[in-house]
């Protein structure tokens, strides 16, 4: 697959919130208002193009000739873990204003399935060192645009008269739903049309 | 003793009324079959995991628990893997990568930290066997809808003549696609957790 099929698979046509449910809960519970639903986003962007290298590291270079592949989940959530850890506190070091603006939203990191799900789908589909890197950025700036917009139809929604049992958790899911179906727009047919 | 068995079937249900191990929920509800199959590994996961919890909650240093927490979790999710490659393969693979990331389902990490962490090994047994089978419960409803709907039929497990599948009769014909599509289930998703809301609700107003 070329890098560009790649990036567009991974923003628009598998984007990991709206059509594979990975990184539900941070897209629920940080996108309230859309500073901390950008804080957000790029933390996890960050953190899944360094995990994604990381990981395929480990697995072609230690799992592989070691024979230990079953092992491949613990491994993997332990090596994000730290990693998680290690960025928080070379962050902190090098730029505290950065520090400053991700730095509530590291530890979340660590438990959000979209990190583990693309060290594990970068293994599954057999990239390549440059393209699991390609793969984990691109998948984090689809969450970054999910997010994003879904902070900003809920900084809407406050304005609005929502039923009151719709308030909060279930409109958003409605109105992510709603959101899905427009990025059933995008299809592998988008894909041959603009590459041929 | 009773309470904590009950607890996670409805007042505190995971995902409708916590909002905790959404992406599973979602994810894996296209069919009542991998609901089952889904909820089936999670609750092995819980179970086991919080009766290590509980029983080395004196022993692990307090600063490092999160992450001893999830090398518990993820050496019986490793098994759980395991087990299902080996004894259900077809599972096994519609689940796909769900599978692996029951380590990061927030549910069975909030349990550990929230309960086994602070409770005797029994009520940790039943706390995680009760909102082990609110969580499978909650998946089976969300499948049911979107199944039944979204496609007309209702997948369980193939035995003898029957080939798993139940077909309903007007459904099939015509179903509503939309739901079976991941729109849908965030659609179904919005729709019960207002339910459950409304319902909730409706005592104290």
């Amino acid at each position: 697959m070329s890098y560009i099929a790649i990036i567009i698979t991974f923003v628009f046509i598998n984007n990991f919130i709206l059509t594979q449910f990975l990184g539900l809960c941070p897209f629920i519970g940080v996108s309230k208002n859309i500073e901390s639903a950008v804080g957000m986003g790029f933390a996890v962007t960050f953190v899944m193009a360094i995990a994604s290298v990381v990981t395929w590291l480990v697995y072609y270079y230690i799992l592989i000739p070691l024979g230990l592949t079953y092992l491949q989940t613990i491994t993997f959530i332990l090596v994000i873990a730290s990693l998680v850890q290690l960025v928080e506190m070379i962050v902190q070091r090098i730029s505290p204003p950065l520090y400053k603006a991700l730095g509530i939203f590291l530890p979340l990191i660590t438990t959000n399935c979209a990190v583990l799900g693309i060290a594990l789908i970068n293994v599954t589909s057999s990239y390549n060192l440059l393209e699991s890197f390609i793969a984990g950025i691109s998948a984090g700036l689809g969450f970054l645009l999910a997010i994003v917009l879904m902070a900003n139809i809920r900084e809407r929604l406050e304005l609005e008269q929502v039923p009151k049992p719709f308030k909060g958790v279930p409109i958003a899911f409605i109105s992510g739903g709603l959101m899905a179906l427009a990025f059933m727009a995008f299809d592998k047919a988008l894909l041959t049309n603009l590459l041929g | 003793m009773w309470k904590e068995l009950t607890k996670g079937i409805f007042k505190e249900n995971p995902i409708f009324i916590i909002v905790l191990g959404l992406c599973p929920a979602l994810g894996v509800s296209t069919q009542v079959v991998n609901a089952l199959g889904m909820g089936a590994g999670v609750i092995f996961v819980l179970v086991s995991s919080n009766i290590f919890v509980s029983l080395l909650k004196d022993f692990i240093p307090n600063k490092v628990r999160i992450p001893a927490y999830i090398v518990i979790i993820a050496s019986f999710v490793t098994i759980v893997e395991m087990v299902m490659h080996a004894y259900a393969p077809s599972l096994f693979k519609s689940l796909g990568v769900f599978v692996p990331l029951i380590v990061v389902n927030c549910l069975i990490l909030g349990r550990a930290e929230a309960f086994a962490n602070k409770n005797t090994v029994w009520s940790s047994i039943l706390d995680a066997i009760g909102m082990g089978i609110g969580f499978t419960l909650s998946l089976i409803l969300i499948a049911l809808i979107r199944e039944v709907f979204g496609s007309g039929t209702i997948t369980l497990f193939a035995m003898g003549d029957f080939d798993g599948v139940i077909r309903i009769p007007v459904l099939y014909a015509a179903p509503m696609r939309v739901l079976s599509l991941s729109a849908g289930a965030l659609l179904v998703m919005g729709y019960l957790k207002a339910f459950f809301n409304w319902y909730a609700s409706r005592g104290r107003a």
